[in-house]
């Protein structure tokens, strides 16, 4: 069940340039287990879309099937949303895209919805470079259905149950990065200094911007044999690099000592600022960034922080040379030919 | 000396596929249309690219009985060695084999009623061209020449004929005329030309075209607004949407820009292609995709989500033989149940049945109407024979008076003006509620949609009362569209009659010689062809108004007879089903016999 919140907020909330409050960006009251990391998520995307003072109405809500798909119910009030079918999200925010390039496109998914039923939807929107913000919230487990082990489960892990995972698991990150994604980031979601300015770039990435969010199930998979539970996480998390997001209005003013800090001019003039803690880390090499992800793994760590970006990345509709105006506005005048070309289109088959 | 037959006539090309007979057939197909004379065409070909056999029926009949003939051709030109036996018994007695005699043909195979006109086409090839792709090419066109030489056609006509389809390229219009005049010349020198079948002018052509039922799918999504096309190849509805990209990059492309004014993707699968098509919908622009049986399968899950969600799409079915991978080239009416019902739970979806490529172009126009307007998803029931075949059809129409239906979308200025907007609430009682689209108001009419039960102001509930009250309301939507649909077509006979032939798309073509051949049989029968599903009320009544009604159907297990019996709450004893489900067009002889053997039948259990 859903529920509306209490309008009232303090009057001293700080207001971003729209005038609104993060309060105006929030959803309904979440139905997710307490201490669930996909609230820590959706909590992150209302700061996010507040700092980033975007106008709700500009922004459409895409899920597919699960708990973390029940989630953008849970913010962004005012925002369009389509909770559609299990793993199908992609081809749904595919049409929704080329129906209107001019709104963002936020996408949340789950390891089931992803890297199971729809790993070959997600792997082609990735091939298709459509711009949007995908964020999968993977817990590593089935929480709707009760705690069955996820394709993105670590080999050898056991779920609460007992069951042993036999397979290798899915790594989303480095499949987005094989596949041509131009922004990939894995992020924890109990970090939120991490989580929101890299959701905040993803947002003015232009492309397709992934986002793999370790997000601990509470119920089902924060036990002791588990690899994503807050506890594992916690111990063995290493970033990258620690990211900062300066938005295009902002006066850059911070010195940049060499060697250890990078900026980013994102698509729309905003900069990603990325200080390195590890000072070879380059996120603009996709081999290495796979290389990374996957000796980490091997050493029992996971590796967060962006991962990878494109700054040059160009988008679906550009590489498809769609009109300006959103096609979803071009008037019957300009879309239909007449009845004097079709009279000529008749004399063809005659 | 037998009887000269004069515009009756059915003309067999027996073919290889991928020797580009097919358009050489079509030429001679177009010259009887030149000519004034009604004329259909049926390819018929394998699910394979290269080699095996394909045919290609032309029937010429000046009473426009233009359906599939049943029985053997009049006149088959033979071309193809795996399939020769076959196509020389394939010749009605007296008819006519045309054939290569480059080599001689054992004697073994000579039947002693029919004529073989031997025409050393392989040898005339060698012999004039030097280029091996045009000694394969050029022997369809020799044959279609020594034709019209056989026939009486007008050997101007044929010419204007290849000046028109080769407008462009010019390089090929001599050599085609040359070729042309090869075999005419030959069989003017070598035979008693005419034969007994001929074809002499007349004007019965009015203004029709000769066109398939896919580019009228095409040109009909084009001119009904499409903008957003998700698809996937599927034979034989691939080339509506190719058709659809070559007259978009025509006639959609901005003048000042040269940006496109559409987006096609080929997705991966059919499941993605309806998940863009519905992404498309929900976003507010007119989208479609186009697919067949095994296709409709995949995309049923998302046919449910879109008629639960309540999201405009189109989807054009071109129906083949089924079931799984059934006879993928080959044409049946087989999807009526999965389509009517697609998708698990209490699933309804709106069906069009189109009988001519001027109706797949109408339709499909209205479609994207219907689809704005009802919010649900709207599909076209073609088929392989409609979809893939050329045919004589009304020229399409579209008067620029025509406006877009977009249904209840509210602009931001309704928004402002409305107290309170909930998105499923039934403001107006038909059923069809107000949707809004993402992006048009900054703090009203955003909502939730999803395929879960939810209230009328579409937060999710599980409540039963919510629940079924939606329900009811998708029923009454349902409802509202028998107002919104085209009705079924009735024709009274001459006489009075208590029989009555239910029947609906293709069946088209064969329906008015079964109906001429009944009457010369003293059954008078009366005609009822359905268009769309919801049925109106003028279907039950055509039933009840007759004692006997048969339902015409291209499938095996009487799908629209069980469908009119659920919906309508028939006696199933008031329908009898004749049944055509072996692959091919039916016929009239078909539909005559089904008749003929019920009413036996039933005159045996009386007595």
């Amino acid at each position: 069940m859903s529920f509306a919140k209490s309008k009232f907020h303090h009057k001293a909330l700080p207001k971003n340039e729209l005038g609104l409050t993060y309060r105006d960006y929030e959803g309904a009251i979440s139905t997710l287990c307490a201490g669930c990391g996909h609230d820590s998520i959706s909590s992150a995307i209302v700061h996010a879309c507040h700092e980033l003072s975007i106008e709700p109405h500009h922004i459409v809500k895409m899920s597919g099937i699960g708990c973390s798909s029940k989630a953008p119910n849970y913010f962004l009030n005012n925002s369009h949303g389509f909770n559609t079918v299990h793993g199908r999200m992609p081809s749904v925010t595919t049409g929704a895209n080329m129906a209107n390039k001019n709104l963002k496109y936020l996408a949340m998914s789950g390891d089931g919805d992803s890297a199971s039923i729809g790993l070959g939807q997600f792997a082609h929107v990735v091939r298709r470079q459509l711009d949007m913000v995908y964020m999968v919230a993977n817990n590593g487990v089935y929480g709707l259905t009760k705690g069955q082990l996820a394709a993105t489960s670590d080999k050898g892990v056991k779920n609460k149950a007992g069951e042993i995972s036999l397979f290798n698991d899915i790594d989303l990150c480095t499949m987005a990065l094989q596949l041509g994604a131009s922004f990939v980031a894995r992020c924890f979601s109990g970090d939120k200094a991490q989580l929101v300015p890299i959701i905040k770039a993803a947002m003015s990435h232009k492309g397709f911007a992934f986002i793999d969010i370790i997000s601990p199930c509470v119920t089902f998979n924060n036990h002791p044999d588990s690899t994503r539970s807050y506890d594992y996480v916690q111990d063995h998390i290493t970033t990258g690099a620690i990211t900062d997001y300066v938005p295009i209005k902002e006066e850059i003013t911070k010195e940049i000592p060499a060697g250890r800090f990078e900026d980013i001019c994102l698509h729309d003039g905003s900069i990603m600022r990325i200080n390195k803690l590890d000072a070879d880390y380059d996120t603009s090499n996709r081999m290495k960034a796979i290389i990374d992800v996957e000796e980490h793994k091997q050493r029992g760590e996971i590796l967060t922080g962006l991962l990878y970006v494109d700054p040059t990345s160009r988008s679906f509709h550009e590489l498809n040379e769609t009109t300006e105006t959103s096609l979803n506005q071009v008037k019957q005048d300009i879309l239909c030919p007449g009845q004097r070309v079709l009279a000529n289109i008749n004399d063809g088959f005659r | 000396m037998s009887e000269i037959k004069i515009n009756d006539l059915v003309v067999k090309f027996a073919n290889t596929n991928g020797t580009g007979s097919a358009s050489a057939n079509n030429m001679f197909a177009k010259a009887i249309m030149r000519m004034g004379i009604p004329v259909s065409a049926k390819n018929i070909f394998p699910s394979n690219i290269q080699g095996a056999p394909t045919w290609y029926d032309v029937r010429i009949n000046e009473q426009n009985f233009l359906g599939r003939r049943a029985g053997k051709s009049d006149i088959v030109v033979a071309m193809n060695a795996q399939s020769f036996v076959a196509d020389i018994n394939n010749v009605c007695d007296g008819g006519y084999l045309i054939y290569d005699n480059s080599k001689q043909l054992p004697e073994t195979l000579l039947r002693d009623n029919i004529h073989f006109l031997g025409i050393p086409i392989s040898s005339i090839c060698l012999k004039e061209f030097q280029n091996p792709r045009q000694r394969q090419l050029f022997k369809n066109v020799i044959y279609v020449g020594a034709l019209a030489a056989l026939l009486n056609i007008e050997f101007d006509v044929l010419k204007t004929l290849v000046r028109d389809q080769f407008k462009g390229k010019e390089k090929l219009i001599a050599p085609n005329i040359f070729a042309l005049e090869l075999g005419h010349q030959y069989a003017i020198n070598h035979f008693d030309c005419p034969i007994n079948y001929r074809i002499e002018r007349r004007d019965l052509i009015g203004s029709r075209i000769m066109v398939d039922g896919n580019t009228g799918c095409a040109l009909g999504a084009l001119y009904g607004g499409a903008t957003v096309v998700g698809w996937y190849p599927i034979t034989p509805s691939t080339s509506v949407i190719e058709k659809f990209a070559s007259y978009c990059q025509r006639l959609r492309i901005d003048p000042a820009s040269g940006k496109k004014n559409y987006a096609i993707v080929q997705a991966e699968d059919e499941l993605a292609a309806i998940g863009m098509a519905i992404g498309g919908g929900f976003n507010g622009a007119r989208s479609f995709t186009a697919t067949s049986g095994p296709g409709v399968s995949l995309m049923a899950e998302f046919l449910g989500l879109a008629y639960f969600a309540e999201i405009p799409v189109v989807l054009m079915n071109i129906q083949r033989a089924g079931p799984s991978t059934g006879m993928p080239t080959r044409t049946q009416q087989s999807d009526i149940t999965a389509c009517a019902y697609a998708s698990h739970g209490d699933t309804k979806q709106v069906l069009l049945f189109p009988d001519s490529p001027a109706e797949c172009f109408e339709l499909s126009a209205m479609a994207f109407d219907l689809a704005d307007r009802l919010q649900t998803p709207i599909i076209i029931m073609s088929d392989l024979d409609l979809g893939m075949n050329d045919h004589l059809s009304p020229p399409f129409q579209w008067t620029d008076k025509q406006k877009y239906d977009l249904g209840k979308v509210l602009s931001i200025r309704e928004l402002d003006n409305m107290k309170q907007y909930g998105r499923y609430r039934d403001v107006d009682g038909d059923g069809i509620c107000y949707r809004t689209i993402a992006g048009t108001h900054p703090n009203k009419g955003a909502f939730f949609t999803r395929g879960t039960s939810r209230n009328q102001d579409a937060v999710y509930s599980e409540k039963s009362a919510d629940y079924v009250e939606n329900m009811e309301r998708l029923t009454r939507k349902f409802e509202t569209a028998k107002h919104y649909l085209p009705k079924a077509e009735i024709s009274k006979g001459l006489q009075n009659t208590k029989v009555g032939l239910v029947y609906y798309g293709t069946t088209s073509q064969a329906i008015n010689e079964a109906r001429f051949m009944l009457q010369q049989q003293g059954i008078p029968v009366d005609l009822m062809r359905i268009l769309a599903f919801p049925f109106g009320d003028e279907i039950k009544d055509f039933v009840d108004h007759h004692e006997q009604v048969f339902v015409i159907e291209q499938n095996r297990d009487g799908q629209m007879r069980s469908l009119l019996i659920t919906e309508l709450e028939i006696n199933p004893s008031q329908l009898d089903s004749i049944l055509n489900f072996d692959g091919l067009a039916v016929t009239a002889d078909a539909i005559v016999d089904g008749v003929q053997a019920q009413m036996d039948q039933q005159q045996q259990e009386v007595i």
